[in-house]
């Protein structure tokens, strides 16, 4: 058997058809999921037939109806226990590779993260070859994974493989496990919503700043920008670390991965560290004074000068032409986006 | 509190990874080395916390001698002792990494707080810290960016602290973190294991003085050879790069006309 797990609640449709690939023939794909998932077993478990998975194990437990990664992690280790699949597989989401890190720990096995090809055994050892990222995906990283149960998160980024999933009714299978008391202890205890609004990941732009915008005051104009084109300030490490933004601005390997239709990179080198942050958003604008920068050769759009004065002009010429737009009386009349947007 | 932290040697590459010819490591001959920036973290807030509450910090890494700089980078600021797992490498599976880390412990006291990064910066697996607080029966919680200790507050056994955290020596730990969902927060009672993400403090830079000090300070070295675990790195390499080079829209403020034609066209104005 091939086990997904859905420790989030999301089922992510690239699991069922990696976990298949990985899969003997008449091998099921199974699945389960924790009572405080948080999803009806039902919704998740219709699905997860259409993909394919035949059973979904719910486990049950006073103790694993709020989250808490060890009481989460020992139930999927008795889980693997008692099941023994071939494999098991979750997302690379925060608590999808929490949950399989502790349960890797518990169970003595050990574990691939942040997979992003996963193939079954070439040479009839049992292993699997895998390539994972390292550096935030700076490299590729070749493996091999042997174990009884073999282990892995699987990143958004995966290959997809072509194997047809045939449509299954999938049963809904609950059963109680034990969780030692004690693991009480790491239970979420208080839960702060989010703020809602744009946040740095989720923003369809982003101007970031580095170096090169020389102190917390040169923020200023890239805030204007941003504010302009629908987006939120980013930044480098170099500017987190002389304390002129916070942390949670900085894109990058130890800040936030960002994929946004346009990132600005005002005054930024493009170091890997900062660049596996931003690569992938769909278009990329560097200003630099450096037409050798690294940003500057990998951006879609360099602008070679300094940052203090070309985002001011930019911001004068968007100013220019949507009061132009508005001077003209064509404005916010024949569509009904804000004034200027999208005009060609 | 008596505090361990864990930290690694990471090569600090510039804008190209260079690999070695037979492609199984990163070519370091030419670059320098840092200490993750996780565990630079972990590093101030243990300092931090033995300035505040009183005790003694100790860093620990597993990898070859030259590793030394990097304990001694910490030690320079602040913490009061040096462990080095000599292994040769840093270069080890995860379950091979934390089997160094405990033969390193083996021989320290038991530490309140054991502290790790969220995941080493180059290999970023991130599983040596829940293995390590597995094999010693310690709590742990991870990708925290938010310590606070109860200062003073020292419930008697048992107790019930004011976070709700059930204390059996002392000291509780409030540590929050950010996930997609919102903020979580733990009530933690010491002893406890917690793994930090950078952004956590803003770390230190030594101070020349504690340069020098930590320049003399002897490092307790332990040498191990863990058996390896069942992942097995068989290659790196870098992925295909297929961008084109950048459009280039001018120099300067005149570049201003272009690059709104370009905003235009994004439909971002
Ligand atoms: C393990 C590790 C993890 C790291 N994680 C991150 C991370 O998450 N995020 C991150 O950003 N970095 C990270 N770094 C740091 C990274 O290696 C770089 O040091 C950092 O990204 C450089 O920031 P910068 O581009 O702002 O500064 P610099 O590299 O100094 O570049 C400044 C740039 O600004 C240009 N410039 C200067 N003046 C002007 C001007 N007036 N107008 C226009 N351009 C100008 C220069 O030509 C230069 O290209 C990490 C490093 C390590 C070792």
């Amino acid at each position: 058997m091939q086990l997904i797990v859905v420790a989030d609640g999301q089922v992510v449709p690239e699991l069922p058809a990696v976990a298949r690939s990985l899969a003997s023939r008449d091998e099921p794909v199974e699945a389960v999921a924790f009572a405080g998932t948080g999803v009806p077993a039902g919704d998740v478990a219709g699905e997860l037939g259409g993909y394919g998975v035949s059973r979904l194990h719910v486990v049950r437990h006073e103790l694993l109806d709020e989250y808490g990664p060890e009481a989460w992690g020992s139930a999927l280790a008795t889980v693997i226990d008692w099941l023994g699949p071939a494999g098991v597989l979750a997302s690379a989401s925060h608590r999808d590779t929490e949950v399989l890190t502790h349960a890797a720990a518990r169970a003595g096995l050990p574990l691939a993260t942040n997979c992003v090809r996963l193939a079954g055994e070439e040479d009839g050892s049992g292993a699997w070859r895998l390539t994972r990222t390292r550096s935030g995906g700076v490299l590729l990283e070749d493996a091999e994974l042997t174990a009884p149960v073999k282990l892995a998160t699987v990143a958004a980024a995966v290959e997809t493989p072509q194997v047809p999933l045939q449509p299954a009714d999938c049963e809904v299978t609950e059963s109680a496990v034990d969780v030692p008391p004690e693991l009480a202890r790491t239970r979420v205890a208080e839960r702060v919503a989010s703020e809602t609004g744009l946040s740095l990941s989720t923003a369809p732009v982003v101007v970031s700043g580095g170096r090169g915008v020389g102190g917390a005051e040169g923020f200023v104009v890239l805030e204007e920008l941003a504010e302009r084109l629908g987006g939120v300030v980013g930044c480098s490490r170099v500017a987190t670390n002389n304390g002129w933004r916070p942390h949670r601005d900085q894109v990058g390997l130890t800040g936030t991965k960002i994929a946004a239709d346009l990132y600005i990179a005002c005054g930024i080198s493009g170091a890997t560290q900062h660049w596996v942050g931003c690569m992938d958003s769909a278009a990329i604008l560097a200003i630099n004074t450096d037409p050798e920068a690294p940003m500057m050769q990998r951006a879609t759009y360099a602008v070679e000068g300094d940052v203090h004065e070309v985002v001011p002009a930019v911001l004068a010429e968007i100013r220019r032409r949507a009061d132009g737009a508005a001077g003209s009386g064509r404005s916010g009349v024949e569509e009904p986006a804000p004034a200027g947007s999208s005009r060609r | 509190m008596d505090i361990v932290v864990c930290i690694k040697r990471v090569p600090a590459f510039g804008a190209q990874v260079p690999l070695t010819d037979d492609g199984l490591a990163v070519d370091t001959r030419h670059l320098g080395f840092t200490i993750g920036p996780h565990e630079e973290c972990a590093v101030e807030e243990a300092v931090r916390l033995a300035a505040a509450h009183g005790g003694r910090v100790t860093v620990l890494t597993v990898g070859p001698e030259e590793a030394g700089e990097q304990l001694r980078y910490a030690l320079a600021m602040g913490a009061h002792q040096g462990v080095l797992v000599d292994t040769g490498t840093t270069d080890l599976d995860p379950e091979a990494t934390a089997t160094a880390v405990l033969a390193g412990l083996a021989d320290e006291p038991a530490p309140d707080l054991l502290l790790f990064g969220d995941a080493s910066a180059d290999a970023g697996h991130g599983q040596v810290g829940v293995r390590v607080a597995l094999a010693c029966g310690l709590p742990i919680v991870g990708g925290v960016t938010g310590i606070e200790a109860e200062s003073g507050a020292v419930p008697e056994n048992g107790a019930v602290a004011e976070n709700g955290a059930v204390t059996e020596n002392g000291a509780t730990l409030r540590a929050t973190r950010d996930t997609p969902g919102g903020t979580e927060v733990f009530g933690l009672s010491v002893p406890a294991a917690v793994a930090v993400k950078e952004g956590l403090n803003l770390p230190r830079y030594p101070t020349l003085p504690g340069r020098l000090k930590a320049k003399k300070a002897a490092l307790r070295t332990v040498t191990c050879g863990p058996e390896p675990g069942g992942l097995r790195t068989l290659g790196l390499r870098r992925p295909a790069d297929d961008r084109a080079g950048a459009i280039p829209l001018g120099r300067g403020a005149d570049a201003a006309p272009a690059v709104v034609d370009v905003l235009a066209e994004l439909g971002k104005v």
